[in-house]
């Protein structure tokens, strides 16, 4: 990384969000949601709205930055970035564009934000009728192969069968995610706890994913304010700092209709070693994980990429007891994460590693100095960042 | 008689897939090898990803393959899928074409096991109904 690394020169000031609902509940317009969640940050960081000159999204969020800092009366736009690719995988790749801009000196208030309202636009896991496929996809869309978890399910199927992974393994990712949205008000799963045997009981949506494999869909809205290191003391909470960020994925990762030369892969195996390097920690450093939870799969494929064990560990390593907040070896997904607190794409999780920094989560891991997030496993680009507190730069 | 009902997305041809789809018609499988180089491609690019040359060329290969990966599908995500059975969709390497990989349907009872390894050969799903006609690339274990 040479001289050229944002470690320690970001910090986050706000954090923000709406209520989380099920998909197309939300009584809002969804550009409407995504000005309560930005103004929630401010709120949360002591910042005045109208000095956020920045604003980075990603997965085509449709909510023009232009238009915002005119809705919320910004006195000057200075940043307005998009990054490509679809589901989580640009989350942390926002917060590393967001802080890459403010450390170049393009902006000074950058505001990371995704807003979904389903009900106002099309849901994600449903294909419209009839027509045709064109370009690649009709190499795959005629067989059946149309919504992400068919998309995506063959690519675990093969690092599963390379490796020899078990179901319980996958099942005790989910429970953590149910197990800790009991804790969190804000979770929409939030008094619906999940039994193994309601797991194992669950009907298969693309098998080897069952349904509570599978991520939510929701509509609401999620903001995270960043500023220059140097403020953060100043700010009202316990200051996390942003120490690594990277995005991306391997060689070829984009081949179409399924060839990319390394197949079984959730594509973090450059992007995490280039993040935790940034970093300069070790997957043992970790306090905390969030991991991007589209399928059970590639959340264990992400772990596995982000070092925290071997692929031939995770039948043993990937136990309920294991991920919890309290006492577990790594805790995961501490907020209920995509499957069980929201599908904010990804940002709820972003914001849940920023509050086990500041002490806040709703499931706190004691003692928490460093917390990552894997953000959109298996798509491409996908995306990782590593949060800090004070005592870790 | 389709494996998938009717009604399903077809396949739109267009100037870099029409050799593919071409071939298809006449039950000939074919993909794409680079001439200067000869390296082989899938799907279809404009040039040649290991050389970077735009003379990329098309062969026809035997259609055997083997089952790389799998996946089994329940839930209907598209409205001609409503109220109808599981259906397999397999990903087929082609050792013969350089491990390139296509993706298909496993014909045959949707319920029955899949194995990764285990030989396939393509069958030439022709829907001679459809305004233009078009044929899809299954496959079934040898």
């Amino acid at each position: 990384m040479g001289e050229f690394t944002i470690r320690g020169r970001v910090a986050v000031a706000g954090v923000g969000e709406t209520t989380y609902w099920k998909h197309s509940r939300s009584p809002h317009a969804e550009f409407k949601l995504a000005l309560m969640a930005i103004l929630a940050a401010a709120e949360d960081a002591g910042i005045d709205p109208a000095e956020i000159d920045g604003f980075a999204s990603y997965s085509n969020d449709r909510n023009d930055p232009s238009r915002i800092a005119a809705a919320l009366g910004c006195r000057e736009l200075a940043f307005s970035n998009m990054q490509w690719g679809g589901g989580g995988g640009g989350g942390s790749a926002a917060i590393a564009n967001a802080a890459a801009a403010i450390a170049c000196g393009y902006a000074r208030c950058v505001v990371v934000f995704r807003a979904l309202a389903q009900g106002q636009f099309q849901r994600f896991g449903q294909a419209a009728a009839g027509g045709a496929a064109a370009g690649h996809d009709a190499f795959t869309v005629p067989y059946g192969v149309m919504s992400p978890a068919q998309k995506y399910a063959m690519r675990y199927q093969r690092f599963a069968h390379e490796h020899g992974i078990e179901r319980p393994a996958l099942r005790a990712i989910s429970m953590a995610s149910y197990h800790h949205a009991q804790q969190n008000p804000r979770a929409v799963m939030y008094g619906r706890p999940l039994t193994e045997e309601d797991y194992d009981a669950s009907r298969w949506i693309t098998e080897p994913f069952r349904l509570f494999d599978c991520c939510q869909e929701n509509d609401g809205a999620a903001a995270i304010l960043l500023v220059a290191a140097e403020r953060a003391r100043d700010l009202p909470h316990r200051p996390c700092y942003l120490l690594g960020a990277a995005a991306g994925s391997e060689y070829r990762n984009g081949a179409p209709v399924h060839n990319a030369p390394l197949y079984g892969t959730s594509s973090f195996t450059t992007v995490a070693p280039r993040a935790f390097a940034m970093a300069g920690i070790r997957a043992s450093d970790v306090d905390v994980a969030q991991s991007y939870e589209n399928f059970t799969g590639g959340v264990l494929m992400s772990l596995v990429e982000h070092g925290f064990f071997a692929a031939e560990e995770a039948n043993d390593f990937l136990t309920l007891d294991n991920l919890r907040a309290d006492g577990g070896r790594l805790p995961l997904n501490t907020s209920g994460g995509n499957l069980a607190e929201c599908y904010m794409h990804g940002l709820e999780l972003n914001i849940e590693a920023v509050r086990q920094i500041r002490g806040q989560s709703p499931n706190q891991v004691e003692g928490a100095e460093i917390s990552v997030v894997g953000s959109g496993p298996m798509v491409t680009p996908v995306s990782s960042s590593v949060f800090g507190a004070e005592a870790a730069l | 008689m389709s494996y998938l009902p009717e009604g399903m997305p077809r396949p739109l041809a267009d100037e870099l897939s029409d050799p593919y789809w071409e071939a298809a018609r006449e039950g000939r499988l074919m993909v794409q090898r680079c001439n200067a180089c000869r390296a082989w491609q899938w799907g279809p690019e404009w040039c040649c990803h290991a050389c970077r040359s735009f003379d990329v060329g098309w062969v026809e290969i035997r259609p055997r393959g083997r089952i790389y990966s799998w996946e089994r599908n329940y839930h209907p995500v598209h409205p001609a899928l409503r109220g109808r059975d599981p259906y397999i969709v397999v990903l087929v390497e082609l050792p013969e074409a350089g491990g390139v990989r296509m993706v298909g349907n496993l014909l045959g009872d949707p319920m029955q096991e899949v194995r990764i390894g285990a030989e396939v050969e393509a069958v030439f799903e022709h829907h001679e109904d459809a305004e233009p006609p078009y044929t899809l690339v299954q496959w079934r274990y040898v």
